[in-house]
């Protein structure tokens, strides 16, 4: 037992344990709760802390667990995996303050936060999972954390929302459960390995690597919402705000395309996946899902749903990035991992912030939101602006390492898809933003609380899409520092295509 | 050392006659009774581990004559099984019954089923076998009936006679045996059984009685209305034990005295029948109307999951992969044992806080009861085999048995009897969604929420992700 | 020659037993069904039991013995159940 076998195992603790213990404290105990939350979070990101700077150091974590002869749980952090555990971390913390406040005065709040930190605990769990027997394992316990989140409002709609959510995922579980059985009947167990393990084997099993190739595509593809499988994502909207963020930006979505990369480099490896043609299914898919879901987006009143199908297009750039042999292209879709997330939860943030304090739900109410909230506006408009592709925030630095990485790899028509799709960003963020900022206030918001205290809404809803909305400039501005994810991306990239 | 085997029976039967000699003491002597024999099976596990198996003849009369007791890894597990369900069950009971009539009913009767049911693990011929079966199945009739319903009553009368046609027909099977070879002991059955008509039919016989007994499809149509009629407690031991205690005896049957006799055709036919009970199961528990019909029907699709093992076990060589096979089998069995019996338990708190147990209507009650509905929704994990249940690891196992060996169509049954799972235990679930009012607490009523609490949550985590000492326990290459 | 006659009719009273068992609805109808399934199979025992000049196999007789106990108790739960049965729906 030393610290290099106990820390992955610790991290997905960390919240696991707070989680557990929530659900055991009394509704009334909010200081309790809380510092449960808090204290969970802030344990994790210096754990993570720790992994970074380990990892950097080329420190190898492994935590393992034999469940049966064979089939062993397997948590260990490579450069990838400590990627999408920061993100997760970080944004964790943001939303679990933002969730704080934004569930004041709202029912049943230990279960909300219990499944809250399970939700997080799995994500943290995929992320680390260093085989695809551990990986389906916390697949499938993130799609039993989050539905109590998606039904938490116990509305006759929350309750259809779930409903849909649960049938498609689980249904992309048994996929990719049959998939992960098949490739284990193949191989044997073994680990995930930077640049993939099935090369040997590629000889005479085309037919069965192609077919398993797509059942996990399947399995992992409804998670990640790859159309057309995406049909729960935008039905899922009933969701709380800080669930929406989560959804979105850190989890569910999130380990639908961290799958993807994890199998397309670390199973199959992407020479092989080239050699198959599994790269341009791949890639076929991500191009029709990022436009589809832009063109989708243009035509959503709903403030949140717009963003629901815009994040059915964004994600959809991780997916691009793998498809795309290369490590420039392998770069900008790892970076976009952390860059949509980032930008994302801001702009769900805010659309949270505009529903509680004004009562704001539909683009067409919000002409004006931008003098009486200012703050949140501006986080907003730093999001919108990143998903379109404005230097110098995160989105650009996506857009322009895919850009770059598709010229290099020869594949010119993914420009045509970025252009296209940045126009269509274009199309439905700006004339959010004109109306927040250039149209006049109306007369009456449908819906105003009366806002204590010096700032536009409460501190607590305030400041996390503050925060976020900064981290999106930073991650842009400072993309060539050292650990910034561009960095971190690129060194992903260096140990994939060793 | 090997008195363990005699005490794991005689504690429990001498619980239940002090039970029965002194009714105004019947729950505490109960509950002590229920944690000396988990003792005692204790014990017996302990032994079975560091020596592989047990044996003991009762009174120094060796077989044939004498009464024989063995423990193997097999046996020792279900015990170990059975113990845990029995001891939460008692718990529980202790808590349930509102008069004292009940109460005083059910401990001498309870008891008596324990020790038939510890008696019928252990038993080493085929004839003390079928004495336990029959005093399992007298047990379990008599308690299912316990509420004195006309419904439960009828069910329960049902269940009783089709146990005697079963136990008659394995009886049947059983003579067979003697007359071609003269000794009913399963040890020197299993060297002297040699494949041909007379074995053959003696199998079937005793299969059939036992297939009705373990309620495989199609013979489980008795299985719904006495389980769901049943007090809670009583539902739970049922589906969690009795039910199992007969498909173990198959699994002797089939795996070890009579496995020369047993051809791929009949084991795929096993398979096929598991497979049908899959899939019917799960589907009349998705169309259930009341909680414990759904969970009845649930067990009738769980012993289906069993059966699938079987052609698989028997295409493959002995050697570890068998092994491993073997003991995600048992691990199944196990898993689905602790999380049903949890889960009748918690239905029992739901039905008895709501005054019934229609699903439709649970909205308000699901969603006041934080911890039971949280039994449901880790016993459901189990009987969907979500990770990370013990049912998910054995899954696995299973299915990649069936594409190893080429019988890949057995992942077909599997994922859809998976989604109908699913799509029945979320049924239950939503209901917890509503716009009641808040909980204030999580656990409301400890002595009968905790027991059904920790059962379900033993078949999920500890089984999921602790269940590699069960290789050892049942002799595999790979444990620790 | 005896020793097939006296199993042939153990097997055939089981058949009949079960034809009955089956067939019929009146609780009493498949009680006896079920008694006549076991004597069935405690005539087929007895059959076993014969080994000529030797004295009986005393294994079967054992069988036999104890199958009888579990018979009778069985029926009289079934007898309790159904008269309990019959008390309820009667006073209504």
């Amino acid at each position: 037992m030393s610290l290099e076998t106990l820390l992955p195992a610790a991290i997905v603790v960390s919240s696991l344990l707070p989680g557990v213990f929530i659900f055991l404290v009394k509704e009334e105990s909010h200081i309790l709760r809380g510092v449960l939350n808090m204290a969970g979070a802030l344990i994790k990101l210096v754990l993570v802390g720790v992994m970074i700077w380990g990892v950097y150091q080329g420190e190898t974590y492994e935590t393992r667990l034999t469940l049966a002869p064979g089939l062993d749980l397997v948590l260990s952090a490579d450069a990838l995996s400590v990627l999408f555990v920061t993100l997760s971390t970080v944004l964790w913390l943001v939303t679990t303050v933002y969730a704080i406040g934004y569930l004041e005065h709202s029912p049943n709040r230990s279960r909300f936060f219990g499944f809250f930190s399970l939700c997080v605990s799995a994500t943290v769990g995929i992320a680390l999972a260093g085989n695809l027997l551990s990986f389906v394992i916390f697949y499938e316990m993130l799609t039993l954390a989050t539905y109590p989140l998606v039904a938490h409002r116990g509305t006759p709609d929350a309750t259809r929302g779930a409903k849909i959510y649960l049938a498609y995922t689980m249904s992309g579980g048994v996929l990719l459960l049959v998939g992960a059985i098949w490739l284990q009947a193949i191989t044997g167990p073994v680990d995930f390995t930077q640049g993939g393990y099935l090369e040997a084997l590629s000889g005479d099993l085309q037919g069965p690597l192609v077919a398993i190739f797509v059942l996990l595509l399947a399995g992992l593809g409804i998670k990640a919402a790859i159309v057309p499988l995406h049909g729960w994502l935008p039905q899922s909207m009933v969701a709380p705000a800080p669930v929406s963020a989560l959804l979105h930006a850190v989890a569910v979505v999130k380990a639908g395309a961290f799958g993807i990369v994890r199998v397309v480099y670390d199973v199959y490896g992407i020479g092989l996946a080239d050699r198959l043609g599994l790269l341009t299914l791949l890639g076929v898919l991500a191009s029709t899902t990022i436009i589809y879901g832009s063109v989708r987006a243009l035509y959503q009143d709903g403030l949140k749903k717009r963003l629901a199908y815009s994040t059915v297009s964004q994600v959809s750039y991780i997916a691009l990035g793998a498809s795309i042999l290369g490590p420039i292209a392998t770069i900008g879709g790892m970076v976009h991992l952390v860059h949509q997330g980032i930008m994302k939860i801001t702009l769900f943030f805010c659309a949270g912030n505009y529903a509680e304090t004004l009562g704001v739900h539909k683009v067409s109410e919000m002409d004006g939101v931008g003098r009486r909230m200012p703050l949140t506006t501006l986080a907003f408009t730093v999001g919108a602006l990143g998903m379109i592709g404005i230097p110098p925030i995160a989105g650009f630095v996506s857009k322009w390492y895919l850009g770059l990485g598709a010229v290099e790899a020869d594949a010119h028509w993914v420009l045509l898809i970025l252009a296209a799709s940045s126009l269509l960003n274009a199309g439905y963020f700006l004339p959010i933003l004109y109306r927040a900022w250039f149209r006049p206030e109306p007369d009456a918001w449908p819906k105003e609380r009366p806002s204590k205290g010096r700032f536009e809404t409460m501190g607590a809803l305030l400041w996390p899409p503050v925060v976020t909305a900064g981290l999106c400039l930073i991650a842009g501005l400072l993309a060539a520092a050292p650990f910034s994810p561009l960095e971190w991306a690129a060194l992903i990239a260096r140990r994939e295509y060793l | 050392m090997d008195a363990s085997l005699a005490l794991a029976v005689s504690v429990p039967l001498i619980g239940g006659l002090l039970a029965t000699a002194l009714p105004k003491r019947a729950q505490g002597l109960g509950l002590l009774a229920s944690v000396a024999t988990v003792l005692v099976v204790g014990w017996v596990m302990a032994g079975v581990w560091q020596q592989g198996s047990l044996h003991a003849e009762l009174g120094g009369w060796a077989a044939p004559l004498g009464i024989a007791l063995a423990a193997d890894g097999l046996s020792a597990a279900l015990l170990g099984m059975a113990a845990l369900v029995a001891l939460g069950v008692g718990i529980y009971a202790s808590g349930y019954f509102r008069s004292a009539d009940a109460d005083r009913h059910f401990w001498p009767l309870w008891l008596l089923l324990w020790a038939a049911l510890n008696g019928l693990l252990l038993a080493a011929d085929l004839f003390n076998i079928y004495v336990t079966l029959e005093l399992l199945g007298l047990t379990a009739a008599a308690l299912g009936a316990l509420t004195g319903t006309v419904d439960a009553v009828r069910a329960n009368l049902r269940y009783l006679l089709v146990g005697l046609l079963g136990s008659m027909t394995y009886l049947l099977g059983v003579a067979l045996v003697y007359t071609s070879y003269g000794t009913l002991d399963l040890g020197l059955l299993s060297n002297a059984l040699e494949p041909g008509p007379v074995a053959a039919t003696a199998l079937v016989l005793m299969t059939a009685g036992l297939a009705l007994k373990a309620a495989l499809f199609p013979l489980h149509f008795w299985l719904p209305p006495a389980h769901a009629n049943a007090p809670a407690p009583v539902s739970a031991a049922l589906s969690a034990l009795v039910v199992k205690a007969a498909f173990y005896l198959i699994l002797r049957l089939w795996l070890d005295v009579f496995a020369p006799v047993v051809t791929p055709s009949a084991a795929g036919l096993m398979g096929m029948l598991g497979a049908l009970a899959v899939i019917w199961g799960s589907w009349r528990a998705l169309r259930a109307e009341r909680l414990k019909l759904l969970a009845a029907y649930s067990t009738v699709a769980q012993i289906g999951y069993l059966c699938l093992f079987l052609p698989l076990l028997q295409a493959l060589p002995p050697g570890a992969e068998r092994d491993d096979l073997f003991v995600a089998l048992v691990l199944m069995a196990l898993t689905h044992g602790l999380a049903k019996a949890g889960l009748f338990l918690a239905a029992g708190l739901v039905q008895r806080s709501a005054g019934h147990d229609r699903i439709d209507d649970l909205g308000g009650t699901a969603q006041h009861m934080p911890a039971t509905t949280f039994t449901i929704a880790l016993a459901g994990t189990a009987l969907i085999g979500l990770p990370p249940s013990g049912s998910f690891v054995g899954k696995w196992i299973l299915m990649t048995s069936a594409l190893e060996s080429g019988q890949w169509w057995w992942i077909l049954v599997i994922a859809i009897g998976t989604l109908l799972a699913a799509a029945y235990v979320f049924r239950v679930l939503s209901r917890a969604f509503n716009l009641e009012p808040t909980p204030r607490s999580f656990v409301t009523q400890a002595r009968t929420e905790v027991p059904a609490l920790l059962l379900a949550l033993t078949s999920v985590a500890v089984l999921g992700l602790a269940a590699d000492p069960l290789w050892r326990l049942l002799g595999a290459g790979g444990g620790a | 020659m005896e020793q097939l006659l006296y199993g042939g009719a153990g097997v055939i009273l089981f058949a009949l037993g079960l034809w009955a068992f089956l067939v019929y609805e009146p609780l009493l109808r498949k009680l006896i069904a079920l008694n006549i399934m076991g004597s069935g199979v405690f005539h087929l025992l007895i059959a076993i039991a014969e080994r000529g000049e030797l004295p009986p196999d005393p294994v079967p007789h054992a069988l036999v013995l104890t199958g009888i106990v579990v018979a009778v108790s069985a029926t009289a739960l079934a007898l309790a159940m159904g008269r309990r049965l019959e008390d309820d729906s009667g006073g209504r």
